[in-house]
This record gives structure tokens, sequence and C-alpha cells, in this order.
């Protein structure tokens, strides 16, 4: 128990110190920090839909892309004021999701990950096509839009980190929210026992159209907050199947599938590396894809999983607990019974 | 006119050709153990790599190297689902999703490490810049009438396998009910080991032909396995004959949009497959 | 009385089954003689199933000790199960429906002993298969496929039958025609243990019975010996 405030205390002072970042670290660090909260986002979407809806997707990076080139074409291209343009863009990428889903959804399991996959590399070469967002070598951001974050380096670093920062908070708090609601606890439901869950009246495609639908907006807003960041749109980079969706996997299931801790864990530890994995060029895909294949096999839960085993009890709860008189009850129940048969 | 969109319709038909070669494997995996080998076209192109080495290491023709990679290429499928893939299939697709994706990341920067980035192809030689003229101006490469052949004897060959021959029952029977075959003596383990190691096999047939038909590298892998995917929902899952005509069907595709740029060409594929999978969902010839 | 000494057939001791921490059989002991008919009885959930499981290498966890002609099967899988002699009729029949009612058939033999019995015996027993070699099982009315699931059971040459409620879902008639066959399968020195709902039925059968509540023997001797009333309370734990 003393354990698991002590770490509850440690993940809420993290918090706080995210919170205050710019204040408290130098502007090379805040950028990467800025990387941290995007990948965080698009860890917690993925795992959502992975890990609880059983949507599993290797085609989210064209959300992402579809929002850096809304983000351009609203901000850059329209003249629209670039805050809204941000919000613009996710529901750019909200609209794109509707009709992915309705294909998407007549494949199951496997079919239609690699159908969001086919999605995604449709949405790609189809943003080369466009040349007013420089083609099929894209086009930089220009100095304006840049220039209304901040007039100073340091001023536009700080206010896209809390760009990032607030999203990866609003996405923290509404899969919170989620997963405690009556349409998460169905979807734990329906992840344990799909016709089970049904015959209690789960309506799951409900919560698959709403998970579905509800992550694009958040990964589209990621798009425009990398777009920020590199100054750039171009198809392959925008687009990018590796930054965006293999690494987001590879950080989610080591740091446990499923869980709410998982691609929190997943995605620190991974930035606690990335320093060293970048020395690594290739090999550090081939270490992270090995490690992934070696956390499946033995511990599902991932790194988490471990740690659970440890603290006794999630970091942050999600399930909802029996009062203990209950549980005293059922539990004396349960004895008398299996004693009888005896 | 007519003859030049007539040579781009027939090139149309032999690139299908070359997609069933790609689809063929996935069809057979998935069909029988239900899962879809999210690494599979990575697989083509390691195979092409390890083609690329026996040629170049032993001298030997693309031929040759193509029949010393088959039986090493059934041993690894076998081996791969015997001690791996065997033990997340079944439970929970995700799990084999994850471990093949990763696989399919782990080969992909093994190749690069390896090889490096440079595109490589294998020489066809005198095949493959023959052609065969039909007449009023319409002709096709030799090569592609050859691989489009050995993609309808193949199919063939599988299909006599699965419905002509005792081991062909015992897939089919375990594809139809994994359980009942388990209860009945059949032992599900060592049939999907050896379905995989078909699989592979079809895989190192794939490889012999599209090293030689074009470029690869390797990043080249996803492109196969979208190719594979896209004929296998478009001509209906668990069906061989099918995937023949899904991938003409996509081959045609290509063709049309390959009349623009590569980018259309492409684009113009996942198009079609949209368009079948919105009209169609369960592809022109379902089995189930 | 079936004996437990070694020239039992089939000899289960002290057995239990568990699906992880559940004890589905608790202690249960039971023998089959060669050429016995044996009968389980019992409520759905009472374990009889899990037993033909445990016994055909099915089952993750099974304690105590069963043995095959003296040889201990625990452990062992169902492929060397069933070639040593062993086969199963699955509850539900189970056939693989787009196979064909030979091609069923022919795994069967594919995967038994290779004995006496062959297609031409079953096309014997059951006329109305040969007809229908080429259909596919699926197509089969039910008292159909229960045929192909027997017939594929007795052309893997068993010693030991299993027979996991065949009567389920049946007509009567269709019934009454399979349970015909019981006393020919046993004149060919084939022991048969049958799980059954159907009290009447099993017990008008069999040999010697037992009957199973809650994943324990509550009963068991011949069924001459004991009275109809007798049996309804230890089928019910009344």
């Amino acid at each position: 128990m003393l354990i698991l405030n002590g770490a509850r205390a440690i993940f809420a002072a993290g918090v706080v110190a995210m919170a205050a970042a710019p204040f408290l670290f130098g502007a090379n660090y805040v950028v990467l920090l800025t990387d941290f909260m995007s990948m965080l986002v698009l860890a917690i979407m993925w795992n959502l839909l992975a890990g609880y809806a059983d949507i599993v997707t290797v085609g989210q990076h064209a959300y992402v892309g579809v929002g850096a080139y809304a983000f351009f074409g609203f901000a850059a291209l329209a003249g629209i004021n670039p805050y809204l343009s941000i919000l613009l863009a996710g529901l750019v990428a909200l609209a794109i999701a509707v009709p992915t889903m309705i294909l998407v959804f007549r494949l199951r399991t496997a079919y239609l990950a690699i159908g969001t996959w086919v999605v995604a590399e449709l949405l790609m070469l189809a943003s080369g096509k466009l040349n007013a967002w420089g083609g099929g070598s894209g086009t930089s951001l220009p100095i304006s839009i840049v220039l209304g974050f901040g007039r100073a380096r340091g001023d536009r670093i700080a206010t896209i980190y809390w760009l990032a920062f607030g999203l990866a908070a609003v996405a923290m708090l509404a899969t919170y929210f989620l997963l405690r609601s009556r349409i998460g606890i169905g979807l734990t439901a329906m992840r344990d026992n799909e016709e089970g869950a049904a015959a209690i009246g789960v309506n799951i495609t409900y919560a698959r159209v709403l998970c579905f639908l509800g992550t694009a907006p958040f990964l589209g807003i990621v798009g425009a907050v990398i777009t920020l960041q590199k100054l750039r749109i171009a198809p392959p980079a925008s687009f990018s199947i590796t930054d965006w969706t293999v690494l987001i996997i590879f950080n989610v299931v080591i740091g446990g599938i499923g869980s709410f801790e998982g691609p929190i864990i997943g995605t620190i530890v991974y930035f606690l590396l990335r320093q060293y994995l970048a020395g690594l060029g290739a090999w550090h895909l081939i270490l992270l894809g090995t490690f992934s294949i070696v956390v499946i096999l033995i511990e599902k839960r991932g790194l988490w999983g471990l740690m659970r085993r440890g603290l006794g009890d999630d970091l942050i709860p999600i399930a909802h607990k029996p009062s203990a008189a209950f549980d005293a009850a059922a539990k004396a129940h349960i004895n008398a019974a299996s004693d009888s048969r005896q | 006119m007519i003859a030049v969109w007539a040579n781009q319709l027939l090139q149309g038909v032999m690139l299908g050709g070359l997609y069933t070669l790609f689809a063929i494997g996935l069809s057979l995996s998935a069909g029988v153990m239900r899962f879809v080998n999210i690494a599979h076209g990575d697989f083509i192109v390691l195979t092409c790599y390890a083609l690329l080495l026996l040629s170049t290491l032993l001298g030997v023709n693309p031929v040759v190297a193509t029949l010393i990679v088959l039986p090493i290429a059934f041993l690894f499928g076998f081996v791969l689902q015997r001690f791996l893939l065997q033990r997340v299939v079944g439970e929970n697709v995700l799990l084999v999703i994850l471990v093949t994706f990763a696989l399919s990341i782990i080969i992909e920067n093994g190749l690069l490490e390896g090889f490096g980035a440079d595109p490589q192809k294998i020489s066809g030689g005198w095949m493959e810049t023959a052609t065969v003229a039909l007449g009023d101006g319409i002709n096709v490469g030799l090569f592609q009438v050859v691989t489009f052949v050995g993609a309808v004897a193949l199919v063939a060959v599988l299909d006599l396998l699965l419905y002509r021959t005792g081991i062909g029952a015992k897939i089919r029977a375990v594809s139809d009910d994994v359980a009942a075959a388990n209860l009945i003596g059949l032992s599900s383990v060592r049939i999907y080991a050896v379905a995989m190691g078909i699989t592979f096999v079809t895989i190192g047939i794939a490889a012999g032909f599209v090293s030689i038909w074009t470029n690869f590298d390797p990043a080249s892998g996803p492109t196969r396995l979208l190719v594979a995917f896209e004929v296998i929902v478009m001509g209906g899952l668990g069906s061989l004959w099918g995937s023949l005509a899904g991938g003409i069907v996509l081959g045609l595709a290509q063709a049309v949009g390959g009349q623009f740029d590569i980018a259309w060409q492409i684009m113009a594929g996942h198009i079609v497959f949209l368009i079948v999978l919105a009209l169609r969902p369960q592809g022109l010839f379902p089995k189930y | 009385m079936a004996t437990t000494a070694p020239t039992a057939l089939l000899a289960v001791e002290d057995v239990s089954v568990f699906y992880e921490k559940f004890r589905a059989i608790n202690h249960v002991n039971i023998a089959v003689g060669a050429g016995e008919i044996v009968s389980i009885i019992g409520a759905n959930g009472a374990g009889k199933s899990t037993l033909l499981k445990a016994i055909i290498g099915q089952a993750d966890r099974v304690e105590g000790k069963i043995s095959f002609a003296g040889d201990p099967i625990i452990g062992r899988s169902t492929e060397a199960i069933v070639a040593s002699g062993i086969m199963l009729v699955p509850e539900g029949r189970r056939l693989f429906p787009s196979l064909t009612v030979e091609e069923n058939l022919g795994l069967g033999w594919e995967v038994g002993r290779k004995g006496e019995i062959r297609f031409d015996d079953i096309w014997r027993l059951f006329p109305v298969l040969k007809d229908r070699r080429r259909q596919k099982a699926g197509s089969l009315s039910g008292g159909q496929q229960q045929m192909v699931a027997l017939g594929r059971a007795l052309l893997a040459n068993p010693r030991l039958l299993l027979c996991d409620e065949i009567s389920l879902g049946l007509a009567p008639l269709v019934v009454n025609e399979l349970y015909t066959l019981i006393p020919q399968i046993k004149a060919r020195g084939i022991g048969i243990l049958i799980v059954e709902q159907d009290i009447e039925r099993s017990l008008a059968a069999a040999d010697h019975f037992y009957c199973l509540l809650e994943g324990k023997v509550s009963l068991t001797g011949r069924p001459g010996d004991v009275s109809r009333d007798l049996v309804m309370k230890h089928y019910f734990g009344l």
C-alpha cells in the first residue's frame, strides 16, 4: 500500500513537473518533451483501440498526416487563425475517419488492421498529388504561421509544448472518464467475452464506432503539432508509418497493452532509451521489435504487468471496486459453497 | 490506339499472375490458420535476397537457385510456425498481429543493415528481354507470360494438393474445426506447421519470379503484403482460384492507373480494392 | 462387475480434472473391460464430457492415474492415444463440414490403428451413407452426421470407443437405430464407454454404469441390480 501510494505520488509530481516544464528545463529539452507528449497521445489512442475496443490498427499514421495537411491548408493556404486551424485539423481527421470506418469495419481483426494500412497508403499517395501542398516533395510551413506562436524561439517552443501537453492531458482525462463510464465497462466486458457482453446489453458496435471516431481528432491534432515542430509537410514524413505507428505499437506493447498505465510507461521508457537507441541505426528497430515479441510471449501485460505485481493495484484506478462489505460477503458465500462440495 | 490499350490490359493480366503468386501463400495461411501474416511480404523480399546470395555466391542461374531455396523455405516455414507462431495462434488474434508485425519490422531493418538500401534485381537473361508477338502490334514479354502460366499452374497444383491428397484433407479438416481435429487425434500443431511450410514454398516461388520481374529493396515488403492482402480479399477469402481472379483485377486496375504515373498506378489498385470492398465485401468467389 | 485388476481395458484411478482452479472431476474411479459396455450418466455439468476429454488426452490438468491395457496414458498426446486404440465420438458430432462423407470417414482410418474394420464394413453398417459418400458432411441430417461420426470412430479400429452424448438432438427413431449398433460393436470385442443424459437408453444397453454428480461418482453397479428410484436420487443428488 505504501509503495502504491508512493508510486502515485511520484506520478502526480511528474504531471506537475510536466505542466511547468518550460520553466524548469532548457529549450532543447522542452522540444524533446513536446515529442514525448505527441507520442504519448498516439500511444494512448492506439492502446484504447487495440487494448480495449478490440480494433487493432496499423494505419493510424493516416490521421496524423491528414491533420498535418489539413493544418497547412487552413493556416498557410486559407489564412485562418493558426490555433483555430489546429482544431479544424482535428475535425478534418474525424471527417476522414467516417468513410474509412464504414469501409474498414467490413473486415475483421487482422484484415481490418491491414485495411487501415491500405487507407493510409492511399491518403499518403493522394497527398503527394496536391500541388498547393508541394506535391510529392512537400513544402515548408510559412514563417508567418510559425511566428504566430511566439516571436521569440523560447516563447514558441513553450507555446507549442503547452499545446502538446494540453492535448496529452485531455487525451488522458477523456480516456480515463471513458473507461470508467458505462461504455468503458462494456468495452472491458466485450474484450473478455464478446458474446457474453452482447447478451447483457452492451452495444458493441456503438462502443467500437465511438472509439474509432473518437481517436481521430486527437491524431489529427498531433499531426498539426508535429508540423509546427518540423516546420514542413511532405507525404513520407507527415504520414510516416515508422514514427506514428511502428514505434507507437512497440512502445505500447512493451509498456503494457490494455492497461491505462501501459502506454505511459512504454513511452517513458522509449524516451529514456532514445538517445542510446538513436546511435544504433536500423538496429534500434530490430531491438525494439525483438523485445516486443519477447514481451508478447512471456508477459502479455508488458512492463506494467510486471510492475503491477509489485504494486498490487492500478496506479490510476479505472476499475470500479466492490465495497468492502460486498467483497467479504461474496468470499464467505464462495467458501461455504466449495466446502459443501468436498 | 487499340493496340496500345490492348497491350496495357494484357500487361495488367500478366501482372495479375505475379500478384496471384504473392497472394497464394497468404490465402493458404489465412484460410487454414485463420491469421494474416503481416510479415508475408517481407518474407518474400527476404527470399529474394537469399536468391541473390545464392546466385552470386554459387554462380547458379535463377531457376536452380529457386529450386535450391524451396526445400529450405519449407523447413523455415515449418519451424517458424511450430516454434514461434504456434505459441500465439488461436487464443488472441491481437498477439498474432503484433508478433508478425514485429517480425516484419525486424526483417526489414535486418535486411537494411545487411544489404544496404540500394535496390537490387536478379537478371533473367534472355528470357527477360524476349517478347511474344501476338499480331496487330500486340506484344507481351515472354517472362511475363511464363510468370502468369506459373501462377495458374501453382494454383492448380495447390488445388490438387488440398482436394486430392491425404495431407490436403487433414489441412482442410483443421481449417474447418481445429478443436474437433484435436479431439480425434489429428495433431493440429503439426498440420499447421506443414501448411506453413507449403506457404513458404509458394513464397519461394513468388520470390523467384518477382526478383527478376522488378527491383527489390529492404523496404519492398509492405507493398507486396498489401498487394497479397488486396488480392485475397477481392478474390474471396479461402478461395484459391478466387485469388487468381483477384490478382487479375488488381493487375488490370494498376495497368490503367499506370498510364499516368507510378503513384497513380498504386493508387488505382487501392481505389479499386476499396470499391470492391464497399460493393462486394465477401469478395468475388467467397468460400465462407 | 467390472474389475480393476490388470486385465481391465481402461482403468481410471483416483482421477481429478481441473479447469484452472476449478475441480471438475473429483477423485473418480472407473473401469471398462474388453467387450464391456459401461455407461456414465449424470446431469448437465456433472463432468461427463470432461472425463472423456481427460481420457482422450485433451484436458489441461489431470491428476491420478489412467491406464489403457495396463499402460499409463495421462500426459500422452491425443494422437498417440488414438493410435494406441481409444477413439472418441465427440459431443455434437464434430464432423468437418466442408469435407465429404468419404473424407471424414477416411480421417478416422488415417488416425487409427489400421485393423479389420474397413470402408466396406462401414458402408454395410450405414447403407444410406454409401449413397452420399461424395456429399459434403455439413449438408447431412443430424442422424446421418451421427452415423458418420460413429463410422469415423470405428474406422480407427479402436479397442475402446468413447461415445459422448450420441443421442443428443436426434429423433427417437434415429437413436433407436444407432443403439442397435452398440451390441454389434461389442461383439467385435470393443469396449464402449457411453456418456448419456438419456438414462433409459444407456442403462438398457450397459453392462455396468456409473452415475456422476458434481464431479464425483455417486452410484455404481449393474443396471439390473438397482431400482429406478435409486438412480434418480443419485442423478439429481436428492
